[in-house]
């Protein structure tokens, strides 16, 4: 009888998939509504496939602060941690069985607007320690 | 004892991938199945220089290497009841190592090669990795046929496994609609195995060998593991009728010997002969892909007794076939090449210089020894030297420079232009 190594069980891990997009500031409501829209078709797919745990949009970057506490020293800049072409501009979580999964889920993630497709970058996120890490 | 290390040796050359393969499946790790075939194999050698070697000893081998398994796991098991016993959750599953044994190793073999050539992986990581556990090569090995610092290898196999455990790459053939997309990447990452070892950049030959031998081994196995795929057996019929020619492309000074000036009668027969079976096998399948079609052009070559009897239209018109599918410069250059071998000169030299002419070519050097070679069947000595001068000054491949080197001698050349 040989035993199961952990590390490796069925239960299902969750991924985070970053959506990269160019910022424009030229967008018309409609082009934001179809956005939203097929934003809402993955999601209620995702949910329907009970795979689904969170994704929310982030607002423009300009909107962003970015905060280093070194040495009791707290430190703002306004704006991103770095200066890209393509910006974070939201998250999916989902549910998945394996990379292969998560993969097919980000490729159907809508990532541009006007065009310009960006990215999604698709990280698994590590269980924390804890009784309550596998809720 | 070294006849039984050398018996060993070649137990785990030819089986080693077999046995991984299954040990991954059981584990679910890389590096515990590692650890345990080489347990089973330092075993091995130690017990059967007693007993002797066993009638089926790659059986003995998973049997010892999956009780290695089991130990690591009970050991494992322990160490987290006690000292974390919320942690993990200690599932009680279980797996009977026998049943599993005899599910179909062919599978496992399978997985193993999608999971080490995953998209998700970066191209030199499929490659050490693919090296490493399916071709048995060591560490070591793989450095030095890369001419890389092994450190720089082991690290790169080390973050390979690492995002197959943590990202949890999956170990499963892929479903029928992404199978031909993931078969794609494999045969890349085999062809290029093949072209590293094939070659003639400097380097360890001897590793080199190893290198195009285990590509071929590793094709057939593709072949045999996905049966009816035309690609497949294009790939490794393009393998076998380059690899024929493998003895007659330098000679002893280490010069290059381009095709038409080969002794065909040293080429290899067995692996033409089988090389053209293939080819005629994968072409009637009907779906013709770059492999088949560059396997296609070996096999006009190596279906002429001399260089003077090639069928250049042939040829030039399977380039232009792969042209369609593959339209790099390489393949562009062979096709007017191969024009230009078939009786028009001119026109293939036209070809080249349509090809350079959008400037995308000027650091090339293949472009500009194609050019100088066309200027030399010309007669055309003075541009033809330019060329073959200019593609020099291009190169740093020892064995192309001696090649350039003795063409520009041949058209008198003085010896401080070079």
């Amino acid at each position: 009888m040989l035993l199961q190594l952990p590390g490796y069980t069925e239960v299902r891990m969750r991924y985070m998939m970053l959506i990269y997009s160019r910022e424009s500031e030229n967008v018309t409501a409609d082009e934001l509504e179809q956005i939203a829209a097929a934003h809402r078709t993955v999601m209620e797919d995702a949910a329907r496939r009970g795979v689904f745990r969170a994704a929310e949009p982030l607002e423009p970057v300009a909107t962003a602060t970015t905060v280093r506490a070194q040495n009791g020293k707290v430190r703002l800049t306004d704006g991103p941690f770095a200066e890209t072409k393509e910006q974070l501009a939201g998250y999916y979580i989902l549910d998945c069985k394996d990379l292969d999964e998560a993969l097919e889920w980000a490729a159907r993630i809508p990532t541009g607007c006007q065009g310009e497709p960006g990215c999604v970058e698709v990280r698994p996120i590590r269980e924390m320690r804890g009784p309550s890490a596998n809720g | 004892m070294d006849e039984l290390r050398a018996t060993v040796d070649t137990i785990f050359r030819q089986e080693s991938g077999r046995i991984i393969a299954s040990l991954i499946r059981l584990s679910r790790s890389f590096d515990l199945a590692e650890e345990a075939m080489q347990d089973a194999f330092a075993a091995a050698l130690a017990h059967w220089s007693t007993t002797g070697v066993p009638a089926n000893p790659s059986a003995w081998i998973t049997a010892v290497a999956q009780h290695k398994l089991i130990d690591y796991a009970r050991r494992e098991q322990t160490r987290r009841n006690h000292q974390d016993q919320l942690r993990y959750e200690t599932k009680d599953a279980t797996l009977d190592a026998q049943a599993e044994s005899e599910m179909s190793c062919e599978d496992d073999r399978l997985r193993l090669i999608f999971t080490c050539c995953h998209p998700a992986l970066n191209e030199d990581a499929q490659i050490a990795l693919t090296l490493r556990t399916l071709g048995g090569l060591t560490t070591t090995e793989i450095a030095r046929a890369f001419l890389l610092p092994e450190s720089t290898l082991a690290q790169r196999l080390v973050r390979a496994k690492r995002k197959i455990q943590q990202a949890r790459i999956p170990y499963v053939v892929p479903a029928s609609g992404a199978l031909p997309e993931r078969l794609c990447a494999v045969q890349a990452v085999l062809y290029l195995i093949f072209n590293e070892g094939y070659s003639a950049s400097s380097g360890d030959n001897l590793i080199r060998r190893e290198l195009c031998i285990e590509a071929i081994r590793l094709a057939r196995t593709l072949c045999e593991l996905v049966p009816a795929v035309p690609e497949n057996e294009g790939l490794l019929a393009l393998m076998l009728l380059h690899d024929s020619r493998r003895e007659t492309r330098v000679n002893n000074n280490g010069e290059l010997v381009i095709l038409e000036e080969q002794d065909r009668t040293r080429w290899d027969k067995a692996e033409i002969e089988e090389g053209l079976d293939l080819t005629k096998r994968a072409l009637s399948r009907h779906d013709p892909g770059p492999y088949q079609l560059q396997a296609a052009i070996a096999a006009v070559h190596a279906e002429s007794a001399t260089s003077g009897q090639t069928d250049w239209r042939q040829v030039a018109a399977l380039y232009k076939e792969l042209m369609i599918r593959q339209p790099s410069a390489t393949v562009f250059l062979n096709h007017a090449v191969a024009v230009a071998m078939s009786g028009g000169v001119e026109q293939g030299l036209d070809l080249v210089d349509g090809l350079g002419a959008s400037g995308a070519l000027d650091s090339y050097h293949l472009y500009y020894a194609a050019r100088a070679d066309l200027l030399r069947r010309l007669s055309r000595r003075e541009e033809a030297l330019i060329a073959y001068r200019r593609a020099l000054s291009l190169t740093a491949n020892a064995v192309e420079r001696r090649y350039l080197r003795r063409r520009m001698n041949e058209l008198g050349a003085t010896h401080n232009a070079i």
